[in-house]
């Protein structure tokens, strides 16, 4: 067999075609080829797995949050004002610390705790339990009268302790939480008044320097209102501009001289777009500074090359056949583009912009330059107010050492992929969805 | 430019293809086409007759296709291509700055090399032009258009069943005839066809044929072809180009038995092409 090749191969000069050597060498090589291949494609996995496997492992207790239920006895006396009468102004400085300190008191079954006991009483609850307890009796004021129960947050320390971050073997005097403390928490345990729930908290409250009431609203609301005026600016000025340059436009230097310039910008480092929004945006035309208008703005400049280019590819992929049968029947330009060009380029125009939008999320810098870094309690209704966005409460959070911080760090994190993964799944979704064959 | 000029004359000398009797339905004087600096045509003198066939042959790249995108400004669409010369139809300069282009389009149809209906449904592949136009009244007229111009087609029978499944899904010679019958929906009097069956099958191709035979009756058909053979088949009239120049015209049969011009002799038996 290899002797018959070797003669129909034999070349003119006597040198042999499919030489043993030569081919071995070609195979090795091949082989050789293939194993770097895997080797990267290795080490890249490796890395994304030690990724997710240190933010999940880290993030995920951020999703858990340790609460204590108290039997909060809600008395007339305590919403009266003045005149005895209750109002809403009466119900919203009611002393509501206290109520909750006093029930979590008699829950423990304390007949008259001294100061400090009364204080390390206090330091099981979090700072923000005044708010729920209001939150509950001005959703159903039936309830002052009676004693109710009610779902409180722990204090962060505790929730700690109950997460294990706090090692219940360290002296006393270095522990956040004393002896008499931990005895309590047993109890409350032991009673099923406290335990680790669904940190629903994390989705609903705003900033806050206490990590078990800091939550994601704000910045979810504020990375909405941007990925909205995004989507409402960059995609119908990238379209149309990618529109004009592939079917209109003459090609000419003026031409040649902008589509050079699109490209640059998608270049431009992000952070320059956020020096451009403070110049342009905040300093000359007055826009309110750290709104989420201006950030959906700057983020839609950059985006827009993005959009532009995945537009133009999509448009000039759609075959020129198309193009001719549309003008040969008579369509005009117009009607070529938008009853056939168009819809049969929008699967790589959805992709592009989704994946512009994808980027716009996840980018920190520029907004940082346009004071997006405030510390804000309240849900922005409009893109005016102050709001802001979830890369940048991931890296307010990454900047506080507490515990609770740390793992809600990781936690935004996990939502902010989360986000990212569902846009890119889209992203497959739409286009396969809307692949044509032509 | 006058250089040009006179060795075109020269070139075209035995044959300018200006009948004489019944009024032509579309005659081209003097058309040259310029891509960018480049010329691909030159000095083109037509008169493709009424109801019946013209063939135009060629070796590739002598501007057939050129010629014919001339005859419903398809080179329009082409930023650096230039026509000068006139180009009438029905004794209507189509060049005319008041015409409208997209008229001329509805009023001369053209079918493609390769089979291009749009991805949409068989039904709105035919319905396009006429919506476009404005020359359907309602619903059922639509249907009357899209059932006739299938039928002109010969391809009503065959996707009756099925008028609102893509176009796409047809074989190769179904989808051409769907062009054929798309380009007939706009009532045109013309019908450009450039190599209509070189992406066919025999079978396919016999089929578009016998098409073209019967749309004579009705219809003014002007093909671009490179097999012989089908240009004898299908034509009554035949125009022999060469590298931008129309070197010889005449009836189909005359030019086939006895070719004038040794040019169009090489070519026609083979020596070339
Ligand atoms: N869009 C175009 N741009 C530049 N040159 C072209 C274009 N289309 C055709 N040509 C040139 O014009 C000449 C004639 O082409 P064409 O009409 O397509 O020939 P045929 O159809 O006879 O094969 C060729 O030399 C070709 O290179
Ligand atoms: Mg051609």
């Amino acid at each position: 067999m290899a002797t018959t090749q070797d003669t129909l191969h034999a070349a003119a000069d006597g040198r042999k075609l499919n030489d043993p050597a030569m081919l071995k060498r070609r195979y090795a090589a091949e082989w050789r080829f293939k194993a770097y291949g895997l080797g990267a494609l290795g080490i890249a996995l490796f890395f994304l797995v030690v990724l997710f496997y240190s933010i999940i492992s880290q993030g995920w207790t951020a999703f858990l949050q340790t609460n204590i239920k108290l039997d909060v006895a809600l008395n007339e006396a305590d919403f009266q004002d003045a005149d005895g009468q209750i109002t809403e102004q009466s119900i919203r400085v009611a002393d509501y610390t206290k109520m909750a300190r006093d029930a979590l008191q008699s829950t423990l079954g304390l007949e008259s705790p001294t100061r400090p006991e009364k204080r390390d009483l206090r330091g099981l609850l979090s700072r923000g339990v005044d708010v729920q307890i209001r939150n509950k009796i001005e959703s159903d004021r039936s309830v002052i009268g009676q004693t109710v129960p009610v779902w409180v947050l722990a204090n962060g320390e505790v929730d700690a302790l109950i997460k294990g971050s706090i090692d219940r073997n360290t002296p006393e005097e270095r522990r956040q939480l004393n002896n008499k403390q931990l005895a309590w928490i047993d109890k409350l345990i032991a009673e099923g008044r406290l335990e680790k729930q669904f940190n629903t908290g994390l989705f609903t409250y705003g900033a806050s320097s206490q990590p078990e009431t800091a939550g994601l609203a704000v910045a979810l609301i504020g990375s909405f209102f941007m990925m909205l005026i995004v989507a409402l600016v960059a995609v119908p000025i990238g379209v149309a501009a990618a529109a004009y340059l592939e079917e209109f436009a003459p090609k000419n230097t003026f031409t040649d001289i902008i589509e050079v310039n699109i490209n640059n910008l998608a270049a431009v480092p992000s952070i320059v777009f956020g020096l451009l929004g403070l110049a342009v945006f905040i300093n000359f035309m007055g826009l309110p500074r750290s709104a989420s208008l201006v950030g959906g703005l700057v983020l839609s400049l950059m985006t827009l090359p993005t959009v532009i280019i995945a537009t133009r590819a999509a448009i000039r992929a759609v075959p020129p056949s198309i193009r001719e049968a549309a003008l040969g029947v008579g369509a005009s330009k117009m009607q070529t583009l938008f009853h056939h060009v168009l819809p049969l380029a929008l699967p790589g125009i959805l992709t592009g912009t989704i994946i512009g939008l994808v980027q716009a999320l996840g980018e920190t810098a520029p907004l940082l330059m346009i004071g997006l870094v405030a510390f804000v309690v309240d849900y922005p209704t409009t893109p005016l107010d102050p709001a802001t966005a979830l890369p940048v409460q991931i890296y307010m959070w990454a900047s506080s050492a507490e515990r609770g911080f740390v793992e809600r760090t990781m936690g935004a994190t996990i939502v902010l992929l989360m986000f990212l993964f569902v846009m890119n799944a889209a992203a497959v979704y739409l286009r396969r969805k809307f692949e044509r064959k032509w | 430019m006058e250089q040009i000029a006179t060795s075109a004359t020269a070139e075209t000398a035995p044959m300018s293809g200006v009948a004489n009797g019944e009024a032509p339905k579309v005659t081209a004087r003097d058309v040259c086409v310029f891509y960018g600096a480049k010329q691909a045509l030159f000095d083109v003198n037509l008169d493709v007759p009424r109801n019946s066939v013209t063939a135009l042959i060629g070796p590739s790249g002598c501007g057939k296709s050129t010629f014919l995108r001339c005859l419903n400004r398809m080179n329009d669409t082409i930023p650096i291509c230039r026509v000068t010369g006139k180009i009438e139809l029905d004794e209507q300069d189509i060049y005319d700055r008041d015409l409208d282009v997209v008229e001329l389009r509805a009023r001369v149809g053209m079918v493609f090399q390769k089979p291009n209906p749009f991805p949409k449904s068989i039904f709105d592949n035919i319905a396009y032009g006429p919506r476009i136009h404005g020359l359907v009244r309602d619903k059922t007229h639509l249907e009357e258009i899209v059932e006739t111009s299938l039928e002109k087609a010969g391809l009503w029978k065959e996707v009756k069943d099925r008028v609102h499944e893509p176009g796409t899904g047809l074989s190769g010679g179904q989808q051409q005839r769907l062009c054929i019958a798309r380009a007939i929906a706009t009532t045109p009097d013309v019908i450009l066809m450039d190599e209509p069956c070189s992406a066919l099958d025999p079978i396919a191709t016999a089929k578009v044929e016998e098409l073209i035979h019967e749309l004579r009756q009705n219809y003014t058909i002007v093909i671009v072809t490179h097999s012989m053979q089908q240009a004898r088949r299908v034509s009554q009239k035949t125009a022999f180009f060469h590298i931008g120049y129309l070197v010889e015209v005449g009836d189909t049969e005359q030019i086939f038995e006895n070719p004038q011009d040794k040019r169009t002799q090489d070519y026609i038996m083979g020596r070339f092409g």
